[in-house]
Parts: structure tokens; C-alpha cells; sequence
């Protein structure tokens, strides 16, 4: 680990303009991701901005719906009343992340921004255009058994670790971002990026955007809802795949259907094909196994990662079974 | 809720663990928590190539860091004097010559020291290391067991030795075969393990005088480590001091004197001021030795109505270049069951990776993994119950050595096993049992695991204030043995246990083995049962000669002892207590030293612990997830000293089996030579949800020819078999066969 100088700015706009004056400088929340990266060399801010003093802890209901500060912790949110009663996927989601410990460290502003977890990013001994552009992608011929099926390039093909952030991205959530030029919102499905030519690039933020809060619009679909997670371990271990999904239903008929997964691309990947497949159809296990075929078109697995193309569609079919509430 | 925990099953007044309150406090004091005046810190740089050779190491920006004492590798070395002869430390099973650390430029593999920072604060040292530039010159490497199965040999120390157990053994006619009626054949891999526990490993190294030596390490073999260290650096034995008094955990990986052991003794050297150096987790993949990858094949013949003709058994495992490691993974194929036609062959492959070690039931665990799961599919061939085949091939004595067993209980463990576990409700069907959706299966595995005994010293001091001091220079990493010798020094000498303090963990108490093979109390436990014993004698004998005594002239023979008190046999009015006899002749103390050793009774008898493990499995067929609802363990294992610190013995094993079963694989990248799964994120241990209620069931043996305690040890054979009985469970839930540890959700879905 290098040495750094540490900040802990009172206002929102001095945490901006450290980061748009020094290149080298970085926010930090809870850590729990930023510190194990720059122990392992990944990363080496020569200035940490503690933004934990910032007011942005909040967790709001109002017409639009929940608005959730970047600093409230995941522990915090999921045990939340207003949160459990509103979004009760998000809850689902936040509770099959991480650990107890971890989840009383880590907010929502660093968890949507926690990096990759494939072996060769985390290795500075071998090669990956994550960290070291040009240098190569070591999983593509490696070991990838928890890399993508969706949305790769030949530049890397890892793939986004939170669950929290797939379950965001089923819900419709926008995430409101500030920078020195003032404040914007952005479609969490639009937040973060697939890895094309620029795979150091997780997200379309600039450096110096902060993330304030995250808006998740009371929908119909928020009740009828599952988040399954398979995992290696029954806790404590990164998803293999997950899906989250989210159905309104009129009298059997869905009205609306929101589904996402994790662990099968760059980002949390939005099924909206299967989705549009819903709607409109009768609740039934056949109807979900069409979706999930559906939404499994054009994925492509690579040496240790075929048993996703299984996985997967189970999986979806699985989720929407549950949250539909049929056996 | 807690209590029907911690007490389950403690009917027997077992002793909580002596050390237990220190160690939930945080007052026990480990390796690297030692505060010594002037301790710096060192980092390791390690290599990043695999085989080749290091062409420059510039470390000029590292020693202009802020706060580096100094930076030392191979080209400034101060230099372990026996290098220059070799082998510098040969040890036993492992032959060849120990990583010569910062001796040469040459790299074996990837992750070996190349360079120690030493700095005043352990974030310099780690800054400065990042510093270190090192350029290499590569060869071409080979760590892929697979890949280089064709380089299979039998070990040159075997070659070497004609007595060696590894050599080719056969029983009999393997060829017979070819005419059994019902014959199974099936290859079983397990994955390079990793220990992992919790403590990572830690040192302070401090030359007290320019020829004095002390080490606070986390070791198992302390008076291994002291000889290692002294014969390194030619020093008297007495100048070599070695402290482990507390041990976070070790299963194998605080056997050997490692590299970063070196490298810190090394650096405080250098920089005459005590070093620290602690292992961050991703170092521990490549410090501290592993399991070897292993693929067996196995063959089994039997008539029709299950009694077993044939097996052949062979096994082929890694070694690093510059050392083998051999292990018993075929051993127990010759004993376990009752066959004519046995034949097993032993291989080894050298990688150019770090020399793997013992880790928790070395040998056993994979050997029996494979015959266990071979078993399984017998049942199935014979369509018998996998238990009705197992009692049906029980060997009632020794069938490799001829012997008779000094004890053995495996048919009733079975017994005991099955009906508390209700293995009768099994369905054999695969996929026919279900909850819900989860497909159910059960799935059990016989267990054994030699009993091994060394040489040992105990000193037994009885103090002027009714305490009795018990000294070993063992060491406790985990199992409870301190709890274990105060139990075993209380009954011994008739006395509360309140009354005796164990002492361990340090090179100046009188010789132990190192805590290996489940060996601790069947040999510290007899030195300390034998210098209890002998001083319990010297005190009775002192009551008897004491002239103002009322036992004066009593015949020894006659006199019994409770709670520290002498008297006559039936008599209990006339007693005196051990403290009034020291008082009576004006002894400050009375003090003995035994020794115990094994003898004669090992060529007359078989030992080994048996046992059986019963699991149920659930698998979700959606996602392949395998999850252990419940396991039921039994073991005949000898006395069983404390049932309460053995029942957590047994809990760990069991414990360890399904994360070796589930979840553990340490996984290189060939191209690279470099472990992909170096860290808690991606080598998974089980953690709380994925434990079940285990229930531990001993069975009573009186066993009066291992040893004198009677105890055979149980801290290896808990763990051997699990793995198997958890596969067998998965077969039978799914009707898949997987053959190749761990059994990630990926492979069954
Ligand atoms: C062992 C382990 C297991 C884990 N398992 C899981 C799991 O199963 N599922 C899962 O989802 N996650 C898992 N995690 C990841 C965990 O959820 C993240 O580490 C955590 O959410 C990060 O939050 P933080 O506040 O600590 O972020 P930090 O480490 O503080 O920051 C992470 C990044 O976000 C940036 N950042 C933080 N806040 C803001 C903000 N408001 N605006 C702009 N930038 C910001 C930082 O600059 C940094 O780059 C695991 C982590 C560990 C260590």
C-alpha cells in the first residue's frame, strides 16, 4: 500500500473539488472494497476523501417513491421499516450480499461501485486490461468459471459482483449523481458500462461525481418479488449467478415483469426481451421457461462457465416461480 | 439454546477448555502479538514466475523508502551456515533439500521469497516492498499434475528405503480380478487444499546475543523447530529458544520450518533488532505447504452376495522439484476391509510449485476418500445396502500385517451410527427421496486412522501449595491440550483438577514431539500419566517413611488416595494429604521427570482408530447447490480423555470434511503457475449456515495396549471419510457420480 493523505470534508462541494483537483485522489465510504484494492496494489490514490461526514445517510418516502442516501449502510437499509415494507427485493438482495460485519461497513454509494472480482484484476501478477490497459485479458483463456456469458468483449469478460445493484437495476432505480458542474440522474441500467475497448472503465460517472442518493419509483411490481442467489457456500461467497424479479399480476395475468441477473456480465444485466415476453401473459411455469429461454439468446460461455447457460435460465424461471408465488 | 449446545452430550464432568476463557477474552497472547522493545517489521517479496532464474533485483528505491532498516535477498544475504552442506534440514517423509531461502537466484515457484523488507512500521515495509524491482529470466514451468502424469515415478526415497510402506504392494493375485463376479472401476481427483486457518502464520525472530536465538512462532514442532534452527545456524541446541503457546489454528501447516521462519531469523540478523513477520492471506497459498493433488484409480471385485476378491489401488500426487512429500494415501486400502487380492502403487509427479505437506489426516483422508467412494458404487453394482457391504467385508483382524487389533469397535460405530441417524429410512433408489424440492440423499463412509506414538518427557512438580505443575514442550493447536493433560494429570495423581497447571509451548520444557498424526496423547499423555505416576509413588513412599506420620510403616500397597489425600485402604480417617507430607519433611517441592516410548506391543498388535460418518444431503435441482442437513459421526477411538474437547474435536473434523467435500480447490493457472483462488473471497472454507447439527457419538474402548493413557488419538480420523460419505449422499440425492472434489454446484447442474 502506498502512502496517502487522508481528508474528511464537511460539504459536498469540497469533496468534489478534491477529486477535480487532484487526479490522484479518491472517495472513500466504507472501505470495505477501496482499502482491500489498495492492500492488494490495485489501486493507489495518493489522497483518500472521506465523505462519511457528508449528510447523505437519509432514507426517504415520498409521492415518486424511496429515495435512499449514498451513505446509509446496507445493514441499515435492509433492516429499515420503510425500506422492507416498500422494496422488499432490495431487502432480499442486500441480505444475500457479503456478511453481517461487511453489510455494517459497506454503504450504497461504494456497493454499486465495488470493482470486479475476477482473480486475474486482483493479481498484479498477471495480466488484465481492467488494470493495466494493453496488457491482456488473463480470464479469457483462464480461469473463468465465474466470468460472463452476456455482454463480453475480447478485452475482458468479467463480470459485476453486487446484488444489491441487480436488484436496483429491476426496479426502474435512478441513481442522483452531483459534480462540479451540478447534479444529474442517471438509469441505473445506464450507470454501469460493458467492458468494449475501455474495460478500466466500470461505469459512465467521471471520477469526480459523487453519488448522492438512489430513487426507486413505486411501481406495481414491487411487492410480487424474489431475489435468488446460487453460490458456491450457503453465505459469504459471490454469486455464480443471481436474478432478480419483480411482477405485477392482474387476476393471473401479468401486468408488468421486471427481471435481472448478476454474475453473467460487466454489469447487472436487465432481461428486457423476457420481460416484454410477459406481459400481457398468464402466470405459468411454461410461460416463465419461455422467458428464460428467451432471455438466454445469444449468450456464450466460455472454458469453465458452460454450466451458466444452465444455471441461468433455471434460474430465471426459478425467481419469477417464486415471486409469482407458484410452486 | 446454548447450553443444550455446549452441553450436549456433557454428562461426564468433562473440563471446559483451561485456556478457554483466555482465548475468547482476547488474553492469550500469539506469535505475533509478542511486544518486544524495537521490534521492526518485515514484508516478503515473492517471485512472480514459476521456474527461471532472478537476473537483477533492484531494491534501491525500497531502501530510500522512509523507515527501511534494510532490504535482503540472495545478493546480500548474512547466510545460514549449514547451506553450504547439504541437505541443510532433511526431515522425515520429505526428502530433498528445504527451499534454501535468499541463497542463490534460483526460482522453484511461483510465490517463493525472494527479498525481506525491514522496516519500522509494518505499512513502511509493505510500501517499500512494492518498490522492490525484480527482473527474471524464465523457463519453462510444469504444474499441472494432469499434463505430466506420464512423469509419474515412485519416490526416490522410497527407491531408496527398502522398509518404506509406499512401495508396490500386493496381496494375493490382484489379477483375480478379471473373474469377479460384480467388479466396479473408477478414478477419483481431489484438488490441491489449502489449511486456511485463521491464524495466518506469524514469527518474531530476535537474536538475543550474536549466537542466541529466540522465536516466537506459530509452530506445532517446537523442538523440531529449535534443532531445525540451531543445526541452520550452528548453534548449541540450549541457544535456540522457540515459544508457541498459543496456536490459531494449524491442521498441518505449522509442521515444517518454512521459508518465511528463514527469511524473519534471517532479517533480524541483518538488522540486530527482533523482526516480525506476519503472512497476509494470499501468501499463505504458497508459504506454508498444501494437500497434494491427488488422482487415484481404483478397481474392486466381489462375489454376488458382496464379499470383496479384489482391490488395486493406485495413487498419484504432486511434490515440488526440490523435495518429495510422501503421505499413507494408500495405506489404508491394505486394512480397512477383510480381501484377499489387494494391490495399491504410490506415484509421485514433481511441479514446479511449493513442497506440499501434512494437512489434517495426511494421507487417510484421500486414500480413503477414493476406497470409500469406491464402496459406494460397489453397493450399488451389488444393488446392497452400502452398509450391509461394509459389515460384510469387516476385518476382524489385520489382514496386511496379520495381526489381531489391540482394540477395535467399527461394527458397533456402525450400529450406534445408522440407528441414530435412521439410516434404514434410506431409500438406495437415487433421486426417489425429496423435501420439498430438494432432492435428499444419505450417504455414509467408514473412517480409520493409524495410532502413532513417539518418544516424550514430562516433568511433574508438586508444590509446597497442594499445585502440581505438569510441564511438555508440546504445543495446542486447538484440540485442547492442556485441557487434556490436566485431565489426564488429575486422575492420575487423585487430585481436583483445579490443583494442576499444565505448561506447553515453549522449547525449555522437556522434550515432546510436534503436535502431528494425532499423536499428543498417546504420547505426551503418556509421560505425563508416567511422571504423575511416579510422583504420585514418590509421595505415597514419603507418607510411609515419614516417622511422625500416622501412615508411617503402612505398606504402600495399602493405601489408597482421593482428592490429595492418603490413607489406609478403607480407612479414610487416618489419611494425610499430599501438601502435610511435604510440610512433614520440610520439601519445598517434589519434582519428577519421566520419559514414555513406545515398545514391544506394536509387534503384537494392529492399531488404528475406526469410525463411521452418516450424512444427509439436500440438492436444490434448480441450482445444483448441495447443502449438509446432518451428520452423525462415531469413532472408537481408545479412552476418550474429556469428552467435551474431544466432541469439538470431532465437530472441527467433520467440519473440515464438508468444506473438503463442497468447497475447497485451490486452482492454478497452468500458463502462469499461479494460484486464481489465493484468498478467502475464492477459496471457501464453510462457514456458519453451511454446518449442520453434527452429532458425535464415541464408543467406549478399553485399549490397554496402545499406550497408558489407552488413547489413540482423534484429531485426524474425525475428518477422514466425510468427504466420501458427503459424495455418496450427493449420488444418491441425484443419481450423479461426481469424481472430482469439491462438488460445486457447476458439476451436478
Ligand atoms: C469478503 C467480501 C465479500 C463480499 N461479498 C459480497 C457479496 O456477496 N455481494 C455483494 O454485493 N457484495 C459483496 N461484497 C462487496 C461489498 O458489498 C462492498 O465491498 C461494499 O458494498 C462497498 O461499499 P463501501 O462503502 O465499503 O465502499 P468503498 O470501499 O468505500 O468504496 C468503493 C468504491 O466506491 C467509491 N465510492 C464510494 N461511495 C461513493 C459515492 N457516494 N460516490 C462516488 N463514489 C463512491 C469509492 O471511491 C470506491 O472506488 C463483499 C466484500 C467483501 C470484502
Amino acid at each position: 500500500m502506498n502512502q496517502f493523505q487522508y481528508i474528511q470534508p464537511a460539504k459536498q462541494k469540497a469533496a468534489i473539488d478534491a477529486l477535480t483537483k487532484d487526479a490522484k485522489a479518491m472517495f472513500i465510504a466504507g472501505g470495505t472494497n477501496l482499502l482491500d484494492l489498495m492492500k492488494r496494489g490495485l489501486a493507489a490514490p495518493e489522497k483518500l476523501v472521506d465523505i462519511n461526514k457528508l449528510p447523505l445517510k437519509k432514507i426517504e418516502f415520498n409521492n415518486n417513491g424511496l429515495r435512499i442516501g449514498a451513505l446509509a449502510l446496507n445493514s441499515e437499509v435492509a433492516q429499515d421499516k420503510l425500506v422492507r415494507e416498500k422494496q422488499p427485493l432490495l431487502v432480499q438482495a442486500l441480505e444475500a450480499g457479503a456478511s453481517g460485519q461487511l453489510r455494517n461497513m459497506a454503504t450504497m454509494g461504494g456497493n454499486i461501485l465495488q470493482r470486479t472480482r475476477c482473480p486475474y484484476f486482483y493479481d498484479i501478477a498477471l495480466p488484465c486490461n481492467k488494470r493495466e490497459p494493453g496488457s491482456g485479458c488473463g480470464a479469457l483463456a483462464g480461469f473463468n468459471r465465474m466470468h460472463a456469458i452476456f455482454g463480453f468483449s475480447d478485452k475482458c469478460i468479467a463480470v459485476h459482483p453486487s446484488d444489491m445493484s441487480v436488484a436496483l437495476a429491476a426496479l426502474d432505480a435512478t441513481v442522483v449523481v452531483a459534480g462540479p458542474q451540478g447534479e444529474r440522474q442517471i438509469l441505473f441500467t445506464d450507470l454501469h458500462r460493458l467492458p468494449g475497448d475501455q474495460p478500466e472503465k466500470d461505469t459512465i460517472l467521471e471520477r469526480n461525481e459523487l453519488i448522492l442518493a438512489i430513487d426507486i419509483p413505486d411501481k406495481p411490481f414491487a411487492q410480487k418479488v424474489h431475489y435468488l442467489k446460487a453460490r458456491d457456500r450457503a453465505s459469504y461467497a459471490f454469486a455464480l449467478v443471481s436474478v432478480a424479479a419483480a411482477l405485477a399480476t392482474d387476476k393471473n395475468i401479468i401486468t408488468a415483469a421486471r427481471i435481472a441477473m448478476g454474475g453473467v456480465a460487466h454489469k447487472p444485466w436487465r432481461l428486457f426481451e423476457a420481460e416484454k415476453f410477459l406481459e400481457g401473459k398468464p402466470v405459468s411455469e411454461a410461460n416463465f421457461r419461455s422467458a428464460a429461454e428467451l432471455a438466454m439468446q445469444g449468450a456464450k460461455a466460455f472454458n469453465h462457465n458452460a454450466y451458466k447457460l444452465k444455471l441461468a435460465p433455471n434460474s430465471i424461471a426459478a425467481a419469477l416461480k417464486a415471486a409469482a408465488g407458484i410452486a | 439454546m446454548e447450553k443444550a449446545f455446549f452441553d450436549q452430550d456433557n454428562n461426564d464432568n468433562s473440563l471446559d477448555r483451561v485456556d478457554g476463557r483466555l482465548k475468547v477474552t482476547g488474553a492469550a497472547t500469539y506469535a505475533a502479538e509478542y511486544q518486544l522493545p524495537n521490534v521492526t517489521h518485515a514484508v516478503l517479496v515473492t517471485s512472480t514466475i514459476a521456474k527461471g532464474r532472478i537476473t537483477s533485483l533492484d531494491s534501491k528505491l525500497a531502501e530510500q523508502a522512509p523507515g527501511v532498516l534494510a532490504v535482503i535477498s540472495h545478493v546480500n544475504s548474512p547466510g545460514v551456515p549449514a547451506y553450504g552442506s547439504s541437505p541443510a534440514m532433511p526431515q522425515r517423509a520429505t526428502l530433498g533439500t528445504p527451499l534454501r531461502v535468499f541463497h542463490d537466484n534460483l526460482i522453484y515457484f511461483s510465490g517463493q521469497p525472494v527479498a525481506v523488507i525491514v522496516a519500522d512500521t509494518w505499512q513502511r515495509a509493505e510500501f517499500a516492498a512494492s518498490l522492490v524491482k525484480v527482473q527474471y529470466e524464465k523457463e519453462p514451468h510444469q504444474t499441472n499434475l494432469e499434463a505430466n502424469l506420464s512423469r509419474a515415478a515412485l519416490p526416490a526415497n522410497v527407491q531408496r528405503d527398502k522398509n518404506s510402506r509406499y512401495h508396490d504392494y500386493d496381496r494375493g493375485n490382484p489379477e483375480e480380478l478379471n473373474t469377479a463376479a460384480v467388479k466396479i472401476e473408477a478414478t477419483y481427483k481431489i484438488p490441491t487444499e489449502h489449511h486456511n486457518p485463521l491464524e495466518p502464520h506469524a514469527i518474531i525472530a530476535h537474536w538475543e546475543a550474536p549466537d542466541k536465538l529466540t522465536l516466537y512462532d506459530k509452530t506445532q514442532v517446537i523442538k523440531g523447530t529449535q534443532g531445525n534452527l540451531a543445526r541452520a545456524f550452528k548453534l548449541p541446541l540450549e541457544n535456540v529458544k522457540v515459544q508457541a503457546k498459543f496456536i490459531g489454528g494449524a491442521f498441518g501447516s505449522g509442521i515444517r520450518v518454512w521459508p518465511h521462519v528463514m527469511a524473519a531469523t534471517l532479517a533480524a540478523k541483518k538488522v540486530q533488532r527482533p523482526v516480525k513477520l506476519v503472512l497476509p492471506r494470499e501468501l499463505m497459498f504458497t508459504s506454508v505447504g498444501s494437500r497434494p493433488e491427488t488422482i487415484q484409480h481404483i478397481t474392486m471385485g466381489a462375489t454376488k452376495d458382496g464379499k470383496l476378491t479384489t482391490i488395486t489401488h493406485e495413487a498419484v500426487a504432486h511434490t515440488s522439484t526440490y523435495e518429495e512429500h510422501t503421505e499413507r494415501t494408500i495405506l489404508a486400502t491394505r486394512m480397512l476391509y477383510d480381501c484377499p487380492h489387494v494391490s495399491t502403487r504410490y506415484r509421485l509427479v514433481n511441479l514446479d510449485v511449493n513442497t506440499p505437506t501434512w494437512m489434517r489426516g495426511p494421507g487417510e483422508v484421500t486414500g480413503v476418500y477414493a476406497l470409500e467412494s469406491a464402496m459406494d458404487e460397489l453397493a450399488y453394482a451389488l444393488q446392497m445396502d452400502p452398509l450391509e457391504l461394509r459389515r460384510r467385508n469387516h476385518a476382524d483382524s489385520d489382514p496386511e500385517k496379520n495381526l489381531p487389533w489391540s482394540s477395535k469397535s467399527l461394527k458397533e460405530c456402525y450400529a450406534k451410527g445408522a440407528a441414530h441417524f435412521g439410516w434404514h429410512k434410506r431409500n438406495p433408489e437415487p433421486r426417489s427421496m425429496r423435501q420439498g424440492q430438494m432432492l435428499v440423499g444419505y450417504g455414509m463412509a467408514s473412517s480409520t486412522f493409524g495410532v502413532h506414538r513417539n518418544y516424550a518427557k514430562s516433568r511433574a512438580v508438586f508444590q509446597a501449595d497442594g499445585k502440581v505443575i505438569v510441564q511438555s514442550a508440546t504445543s495446542d493447536i486447538g484440540p485442547g491440550t492442556g485441557t487434556a493433560m490436566t485431565r489426564i494429570a488429575a486422575d492420575t495423581l487423585s487430585l481436583s483438577p483445579a490443583f494442576i497447571r499444565f505448561d506447553l509451548g515453549e522449547s525449555t520444557l522437556p522434550d515432546a514431539p510436534g503436535q502431528t498424526g494425532s499423536t499428543t496423547v498417546s504420547s505426551v499423555g503418556s509421560a505425563v500419566k508416567v511422571a504423575c505416576e511416579a510422583l504420585k509413588q514418590k509421595l505415597l513412599q514419603l507418607a510411609v517413611n515419614t516417622p511422625n506420620s500416622t501412615l508411617y510403616n503402612t505398606n504402600p500397597a495399602d493405601l489408597s488416595v482421593e482428592q490429595g489425600r492418603i490413607f489406609k485402604t478403607g480407612n479414610p480417617a487416618t489419611g494425610v494429604t499430599y501438601t502435610e507430607i511435604l510440610k512433614q519433611n520440610n520439601l519445598p517441592q517434589l519434582e519428577v521427570t519421566e520419559e514414555s516410548k513406545p515398545g514391544a506391543e506394536w509387534q503384537k498388535y494392529s492399531m488404528s482408530a475406526f469410525g463411521a460418518h452418516f450424512v444427509e444431503v439436500h440438492v436444490n435441482p434448480t441450482t445444483g447447490e448441495v447443502r449438509v442437513k446432518r451428520v452423525v459421526t462415531c469413532a472408537g477411538v481408545g479412552k476418550v480423555i474429556n469428552h467435551k474437547t474431544a466432541r469439538s474435536q470431532s465437530i472441527g473434523g467433520v467440519v473440515g470434511g464438508i468444506g473438503m467435500a463442497l468447497t475447497e480447490e485451490s486452482v492454478m493457472d497452468h500458463r502462469f503457475g499461479r494460484y486464481v483462488t489465493g484468498d478467502f473471497a475464492n477459496y471457501h472454507v464453510p462457514v456458519h449456515v453451511d454446518i449442520p447439527p453434527i452429532d458425535v457419538f464415541f464408543i467406549d474402548e478399553h485399549d490397554p495396549h496402545v499406550n497408558p493413557v489407552g488413547a489413540k488419538g482423534l484429531g485426524e480420523i474425525a475428518i477422514v471419510g466425510v468427504a466420501a460419505a458427503v459424495a455418496n449422499a450427493v449420488f444418491q440425492a441425484t443419481g450423479k457420480r461426481i469424481r472430482d472434489l469439491p462438488i460445486t454446484p457447476d458439476k451436478l447442474i
